[in-house]
């Protein structure tokens, strides 16, 4: 039986209200006030598509084994690198054997259920055992856009396997159009659509219930049979209209969130499949229908396994923690829509070595420290020599990853002489649980968050962004956990 | 057994430019400078200077590497001339350099000459240069130095149970010391008496310190010319002599940085390189035998937690000898008896040795009588660089003959 083992959700801790965009830019287009309503999820100014596929699938894999992993696939429009396989990048953050499969999944928006469904066939034709699905996107809109309202961040990620699967892959059905209704070129940063009606109609009017059909006539099951209905579409009143045209009952279609968290792009269904399964039970049957560029629909059914999986914080746990981002100019400066002063301080530049990056990968991406075999002692970099004191063996290190631990605070600043784009910067040194420890950002808090035996959990997030060589490097950042007792 | 160089070597003389935003100076103008009071002084010629060693840090802003710069500005006649960089120590590095090139006997008469021009680099605070090799700064936050020593404090809290008001407090006398002592030195950056409500009051540059808690950078040079007693006795027989009684270096091991066995509340470098200095000097009570310190007060922070790890301060009482006026120029301790990097500001290459500079002056009763420290004989010099969970200590004693 090949399908779903486990899920993992990620929404950003950062939630603006859309009254404070159009506060700002209601200016230009007063009609946007239609589209001002609810909240969007905004990604840190340390985060991106990346970083949020690595925290859904962190999520996702918590406490399963991935010394038989076969492979882990990123499905994003919005990923940072062009030729650099991003998807290499997450099964680092995950410290798999790198003797795997990875795969880039982009261009239209269905491309995260694609991905699912790569995953589905190589499991289900027999070359690979478990595969991780990640799938993220924070795209962007022109300041007064629509899009700058409806799109949201966020990400979710998904375990294919054939063993102990929570919810059984039952089949698919696949269209490709090219229905160029949202657009971006190679060289371009912002989202370009083309007029809502034609798109509400032409687009999701028609190829959602396409698909629909499609996967019905394929399956042999009728629309009604779903319990849980999963389908993006931002025009309200089309969702209606489109749930009574395919015979959906209203209350087995899963929101999409666009109250709350914003359209996210390539993770939009699988944001909402993720969510669906944390509030599901055994035998429900589920329909996921992606759009963009075509459609792909998938049926799943949930079996038994789903009471034996450990919760997960998923989306649902996500969308609880969130802090209120009241600042449109904080939003445009954390998404490097505008020139920012960070005064010359912030001009040095800082290059950064591939060598010497291939070299410590593991340690950058994977958090990857050492074990002294001698006196047990973690450390965080690996080393060759013991760092205790009173041992100093050379060379009797086993290597050991680190990022799962959690932490503590041993000290903490708050530093407004550091060059940020979000001053001021908050870090200090963690005591890893187990041991060791180091110097690390903390992130998705304030300074009052932050004492002395609080503790943390890490999250990978983006080191630093050099602008001149577009060059996104990632690492670890400590985030105090939400009601954390010191 | 290494027995050290106690009184092997004296300062036969020493120069010091003033500090602060030199716009007009360039680094050669302040090492010329600091580099003709120092030979007046030790009433010696160029041509007398056998070795030299030259301390600067941030080499990308300023004179470059290598020993080179010193000999082509100071037209030194192809001696052999070596740069020592170990950050904030660099200055103190130089002096020993040059010390133990006489105590060795490779040398009669060898300079050590500090320079640093950071105004040069356009922005406050010190460059933001790769301090730690390029690792740094892949994994490590963008820190800053204020931010870095910051979190002393939080740790010292946590470790002595002393309330962050309380700290505030001490280290608010701590700037507050120094900025009276500083007004009176016409050689300081900062010549402003400020009050304690200023001090408390400053914006936060990183919590908890405030602007009056950090030292700001500066440009300036200082310089010393060391000899043997005997050599220094033939040149000046009828005049006091200061004798080097300690230098000592501690550096790191990693333990602080990765290991969670540190307090984190104070340095262990400091610990290892004072217990040594003591040693060498032949002191067994430092708070008693000491007459005066130039400490490493980058921070006002750092400033309080060295009093502990010089042993001078009882572990977590620093901040009741610190507001008992205990290290105040009246005090039983006078610390930065000329204003401290507080109002020197901080070249990092010129510090060191402008702090032995002061404890040379004093002991030779060369200021004014304001600023003098009553009966002075054995005086401690402290840097501290790096950050302090990975940093290079350095401790000189001195003393009259």
């Amino acid at each position: 039986m090949v399908g779903i083992r486990s899920y993992g959700g990620y929404i950003p801790h950062y939630r603006m209200n859309r009254m404070v965009i159009f506060g700002s830019m209601g200016w230009i287009n007063p009609a946007n006030m239609l589209n001002a309503q609810g909240e969007k999820a905004v990604a840190n100014f340390d985060e991106d598509s990346l970083t949020m596929a690595v925290a859904a699938a962190v999520d996702c894999v918590d406490g399963f084994d991935l010394s038989e992993l076969g492979g882990v696939y990123f499905a994003s429009t919005t990923a940072p690198y062009k030729e650099r396989l991003n998807a290499n990048l997450v099964a680092g953050a995950l410290g798999t054997e790198e003797t795997i499969r990875t795969a880039d999944f982009a261009g239209g928006l269905k491309a995260g259920t694609t991905a699912l469904l790569a995953a589905i066939d190589a499991v289900g034709a027999g070359n690979a055992n478990d595969v991780v699905v990640a799938a993220s996107d924070s795209r962007l809109g022109k300041m007064g856009s629509a899009q700058e309202l409806m799109f949201g961040d966020g990400g979710a990620a998904f375990l294919v396997g054939d063993q102990d699967v929570i919810a059984e892959f039952k089949g698919a059905y696949s269209t490709g159009h090219d229905f160029v209704d949202h657009f971006r070129g190679a060289e371009t940063k912002f989202d370009r659509q083309w007029e809502d009606r034609w798109i509400r109609d032409m687009g999701f009017g028609k190829f959602i219930p396409e698909a629909v059909a499609g996967l019905c006539e394929k399956c042999g099951v009728k629309a009604s049979d779903f319990d849980k209905v999963i389908y993006p579409c931002y025009y309200g009143r089309a969702r209606k209209n489109l749930n009574k045209k395919m015979g959906f009952e209203p209350d087995k279609v899963i929101d999409n969130l666009q109250a709350i968290v914003g359209d996210t792009g390539v993770a939009q269904s699988l944001v909402m499949l993720s969510k669906a399964l944390q509030e599901s039970k055994a035998g429900d049957k589920l329909l996921v229908i992606s759009y963009g560029s075509g459609c792909d629909a998938l049926y799943f059914e949930v079996t038994e396994n789903i009471k034996n999986l450990a919760p997960r914080i998923g989306i649902n746990g996500y969308l609880a923690r969130k802090a209120e981002l009241d600042s449109y100019t904080k939003y445009l400066a954390w998404r490097r829509m505008i020139p920012l002063e960070t005064g010359l301080r912030g001009e040095e530049d800082h290059w950064t070595r591939w060598s010497l990056v291939w070299r410590k990968d593991k340690m950058i991406l994977g958090m990857q420290g050492s074990r002294c075999k001698k006196c047990g002692t973690q450390q965080f970099p690996a080393q060759r020599v013991c760092v205790r004191p009173d041992c100093g063996a050379l060379d009797e290190m086993e290597l050991v990853y680190l990022s799962g631990m959690g932490g503590k605070i041993f000290t903490y600043t708050s530093d407004m002489l550091a060059a940020s784009i979000n001053p001021p910067a908050l870090y200090g040194t963690v005591d890893i649980n187990g041991g060791g420890r180091f110097v690390f950002d903390y992130t998705d808090c304030v300074l009052d968050d932050l004492a002395v035996g609080k503790p943390v959990d890490f999250s990978f997030r983006i080191k630093f962004y050099d602008k001149e060589r577009d060059i996104t490097n990632y690492f670890w950042k400590a985030v105090p956990v939400a009601g954390g007792v010191e | 057994m290494a027995e050290g160089i106690r009184d092997k070597v004296v300062i036969l003389g020493m120069g010091c430019t003033k500090f602060g935003e030199q716009w007009e100076a360039n680094s050669e103008d302040l090492a010329i400078e600091s580099f003709n009071e120092c030979l007046k002084d030790a009433k010696i010629e160029k041509k007398d200077v056998q070795a030299a060693w030259l301390g600067s840090h941030i080499d990308e802003v300023n004179i470059g590497k290598g020993g080179n710069f010193l000999g082509l500005t100071l037209h030194l006649p192809l001696i052999p001339i070596t740069r020592t960089e170990n950050f904030c120590a660099s200055g103190t590095e130089a002096f020993r350099g040059a010390a133990y090139g006489v105590a060795s006997g490779a040398y009669d008469i060898a300079l050590a000459l500090g320079v640093e021009k950071l105004k040069d680099t356009g922005y406050g605070g010190l460059p933001d240069s790769p301090a730690f090799g390029q690792m740094a700064t892949m994994v490590m936050p963008n820190a800053t130095a204020p931010g870095m020593f910051a979190q002393i404090a939080s740790a010292y809290s946590a470790e002595h149970g002393v309330s962050m008001e309380r700290i505030k407090e001490a280290m608010a006398h701590v700037s507050w010391k120094s900025h009276q002592n500083g007004l009176m030195n016409p050689r300081a950056h900062l010549r402003k008496a400020v009050t304690i409500e200023q001090i408390m009051g400053s914006p936060i540059i990183a919590y908890p310190l405030g602007l009056f808690d950090c030292c700001g950078v500066s440009d300036g040079s200082a310089a010393a010319i060391v000899t043997t007693p005997e050599i220094a006795r033939k040149i000046k027989p009828n005049e006091d002599l200061v004798k080097v009684k300690a230098l000592q270096i501690s550096v790191s091991s990693g333990e602080e940085q990765m290991y969670t066995d540190w307090d984190g509340a104070g340095m262990l470098t400091t610990k290892m390189a004072s217990k040594k200095a003591y040693e060498e000097a032949g002191i067994t009570n430092p708070r008693e035998e000491i007459s005066m310190m130039e400490v490493h007060d980058c921070f006002s922070i750092t400033e309080l937690a060295t009093m502990e790890d010089l042993g001078i301060s009882a572990p977590g009482k620093a901040t009741d000898d610190i507001l008992d006026g205990f290290f105040d120029l009246d005090g039983q301790l006078p610390c930065q008896t000329d204003g401290g990097l507080k109002c020197f500001g901080h070249p990092i290459g010129a510090s060191g040795l402008r702090m032995i500079y002061e404890m040379y002056s004093q002991l030779l009763r060369r200021w004014p009588e304001e600023r003098l420290v009553k009966d002075p004989h054995i005086a401690l010099t402290h840097n501290l660089g790096g950050v302090p969970n990975q940093n290079v200590c350095s401790i000189a004693i001195m003393g009259l003959d």
